[in-house]
């Protein structure tokens, strides 16, 4: 049970963001801006970093969704975003994406841990600064997220068909439009 | 050791990150504006104490001295934000505040330690529902900060004056950028000593 009462017993952080729009609105919108506007990353590249940052978290519910929204995205690479939560260094993503998840997964643990090592090794696959600093700002942001769900023991459902659902509406729809409180989905109806 | 990608080399910390890429910046200000700045029943002392000691333990230099020197203007006393990081359960705030407190440590180190006792310790010495959400939630983006900031290896100043004004800005101005963005902070100098 969440540790705060939230609005119509809503799943994981829109619970959450139904119960302080104030809060909610912001941080659908660095969502927005992180994981769907403009980025030398692709939205599947991006939502792969999401889950493995959430996957390292423990964070069941981020890791089961934007897993979710990866594969919906990724299309006929839909296997990657699995391979990565097994194992990033053996799955079969490009020599930079492997770089720049092992900089998620050291700021994950503490930013203090990327070297400038780890920053030279991802830009001689190909990173740019911008690459770079969209997985520190993605691996930093579930590092909130994560923590903002767990934290207040947001509900979490067990049926991966949930999960499959929320995955498509993320990547078909973003998350702009998910303001709380007036958040809809396919298979709700708006209010 | 310098930052890991170029940012405006006149600015400090997250003030870089944040110039860096706007469309980002501008709903982290704004989260972090509404937590720390908005209406709430916890003073924006006790919400700078909040940021402090979670930018404390994660060893976060800029963002503990900042956020320190934020609670410390506040408060008109150094005393207390000192205490909460050395010791949350003899620092001199409030049954509420210490519960509080003792929850943004939890969540520091993951959402996941969290319990159903923790919180309704903290119900039983006052705090509400809104409370213990913004406590959570504070912590939280403070872990994205020390991340953020870390993360990219920011400049850290040495100076401490550079804190002093800093804290002055987040405490009368706010977290919203400045029109045309934030004034340079760091000398030519400054730079090369860094």
């Amino acid at each position: 049970m969440p540790h705060i009462p939230v609005p119509d017993d809503l799943p994981g952080i829109r619970g959450l963001m139904a119960f302080r729009p104030e809060t909610g609105r912001p941080l659908s919108e660095l969502a927005e801006a992180l994981l769907v506007s403009e980025s030398p990353l692709s939205r599947g590249e991006r939502e792969t970093i999401a889950a493995y940052v959430s996957h390292l978290n423990a964070c069941r519910f981020c890791r089961d969704s934007h897993a979710a929204a990866a594969r919906h995205l990724l299309g006929t690479q839909c296997d990657l975003v699995d391979a990565v939560l097994v194992d990033p260094a053996a799955a079969p993503a490009s020599a930079k994406l492997r770089a720049l998840l092992a900089i998620a997964a050291k700021v994950q643990a503490s930013g203090r841990l990327v070297t400038a090592d780890d920053v030279a090794a991802a830009r001689a696959e190909g990173a740019t600064d911008r690459d770079v600093h969209d997985t520190v700002l993605i691996a930093a942001a579930f590092s909130m997220f994560n923590r903002y769900v767990d934290g207040l023991a947001a509900l979490t459902p067990d049926d991966p068909a949930a999960y499959a659902e929320m995955g498509r509406r993320m990547g078909d729809n973003g998350y702009a439009a998910r303001r709380a409180g007036t958040a809809a989905s396919a298979s709700e109806p708006a209010r | 050791m310098s930052p890991h990608i170029a940012v405006r080399p006149d600015l400090a910390g997250i003030t870089s990150l944040l110039e860096y890429r706007l469309d980002t910046a501008q709903p982290i200000r704004e989260l972090t504006q509404v937590l720390l700045r908005g209406p709430s029943t916890l003073t924006e002392g006790e919400r700078e104490l909040i940021a402090a000691l979670v930018s404390h333990r994660n060893a976060c230099r800029f963002c503990a001295t900042a956020h320190t020197a934020a609670a410390a203007l506040l408060l008109g006393e150094c005393e207390t934000v000192d205490a909460v990081k050395r010791d949350v359960a003899a620092a001199p705030v409030s049954d509420r505040m210490k519960a509080l407190l003792g929850i943004a440590a939890k969540v520091q180190a993951s959402g996941r330690l969290v319990t159903a006792d923790d919180v309704a310790a903290a119900r039983a010495a006052g705090a509400t529902d809104v409370e213990i959400h913004d406590t959570v939630l504070i912590a939280a983006l403070f872990c994205l900060y020390n991340r953020y900031v870390d993360g990219l290896a920011s400049l850290t100043p040495d100076d401490p004056a550079y804190y002093r004004t800093l804290a002055d800005r987040i405490v009368h101005r706010g977290y919203t950028r400045p029109p045309g963005g934030p004034p340079s902070a760091i000398t030519a100098a400054a730079q090369n000593d860094a």
